[in-house]
């Protein structure tokens, strides 16, 4: 009879469950450092074309968003398929654009309201003369430095 | 025989393992930015009196409604608008005080004088496709790039990077006050050697 013998009860030993709570922690960790909580819920499509040349824009408080494009399916129906520009939450008109770029601006901390960059976060499928008006918005309020949003690839993926 | 249970894995340094982990990730992952092509738009005024530019001086790239890309008025594919780009920018053509003598193009005097008098002139229709107007964007800063990128490796051969790696450093808010001091001068150096003179007319109404 050898010492080494394994006993064979029929049942499994337990797995221990101390360390789960460890476990779904870290990854409550993980997950909330990781996501970029979204801010404004796009009302429109947004496929953003593809650049190479690009710089980063890395400070968030110093950036007012401008998002334009067709708007999304369930939206089509009250809004047309017509490219439309949104501002926040809200639809809005060229007309708009220059009183909300001049809130945002307002809301900011002084010292940031000289080097603030507005961000173009328009549809690829857009047609330039939105933007074109959006640009000469921008111009009238003084709201010089933009930034073209884009996604990082070859022009080749724009065909 | 001795009826041992299966002796249990001790869970203590379980929770050394998650914390472990946990830093790691914290420290290794970085949130999503943004990033996008940067442009300065002009400011508002009238300009009164506008400079006279010689005909030369002047690239003209036209996206019409069709999204066909016009170069001094000759189609063009996308793909070739880079290189030509580049051979205008870098001609040098000009004689006495306007020579270039960094230029490596062909001196072509019906082509530009020298980078600084150079202007690219970007014009679109309010019909042209946006992602259009952005590849024909990317192309052209591409092209300034690639220009830039050459002198900055020939006259700080020591730094060892290109200009755009150079100037993401640069602007990088992580980056050491005194790598950024010294960085400063050099990239203005090679901004003023090829500036960026990217000019947009505004567009044409469709007729």
């Amino acid at each position: 009879m050898s010492k080494f013998r394994k006993k064979n009860s029929g049942e499994t030993p337990k797995i221990s469950t101390a360390s789960l709570p460890d476990i779904v922690f870290m990854l409550l960790f993980f997950f909330m450092v990781a996501t970029v909580l979204r801010d404004n819920t796009l009302m429109i499509q947004n496929t953003l074309p593809a650049a190479d040349q690009i710089q980063k824009l890395d400070k968030k408080d110093r950036v007012i968003y401008i998002y334009a494009g067709k708007p999304s399916a369930r939206y089509q129906d009250k809004y047309g398929n017509q490219p439309r520009i949104q501002l926040n939450d809200k639809f809005a008109t060229v007309s708009d654009v220059g009183a909300y770029v001049l809130a945002e601006r307002a809301s900011k901390r002084e010292e940031l309201q000289n080097v603030l960059t507005t961000a173009l976060k328009v549809d690829g499928e857009t047609k330039m003369g939105l933007i074109s008006d959006i640009k000469q918005e921008l111009r009238k309020v003084n709201a010089l430095k933009i930034n073209y949003t884009t996604r990082i690839g070859d022009y080749t993926q724009n065909q | 025989m001795g009826r041992r249970s299966a002796p249990e894995v001790n869970a203590g340094s379980m929770a050394d393992i998650a914390f472990l982990l946990l830093i790691f990730f914290l420290v290794t992952t970085t949130i999503e930015t943004d990033s996008g092509i940067n442009r300065k738009l002009p400011p508002m005024e009238e300009i009164i009196d506008p400079p006279i530019i010689k005909e030369r001086n002047i690239f003209t790239v036209v996206v019409n409604k069709n999204n066909q890309i016009l170069v001094e008025e000759k189609l063009m594919n996308i793909r070739d608008i880079r290189k030509e780009a580049v051979a205008f920018l870098d001609n040098g053509g000009g004689l006495g005080e306007e020579a270039c003598d960094y230029c490596q193009g062909s001196r072509d005097r019906s082509s530009s004088d020298n980078p600084d008098k150079a202007i690219i002139s970007l014009k679109n229709d309010r019909e042209t496709d946006y992602k259009v107007y952005i590849s024909v964007q990317n192309e052209l800063v591409a092209a300034y790039n690639e220009l830039r990128n050459r002198e900055f490796s020939r006259l700080y051969p020591s730094e060892n990077v290109t200009y755009v790696e150079a100037d993401k450093k640069y602007t990088d808010p992580r980056t050491d006050k005194k790598v950024k001091e010294n960085l400063k001068e050099k990239l203005s150096v090679i901004k003023t050697l090829y500036p960026m003179k990217l000019s947009e007319a505004e567009p044409n109404k469709t007729g």
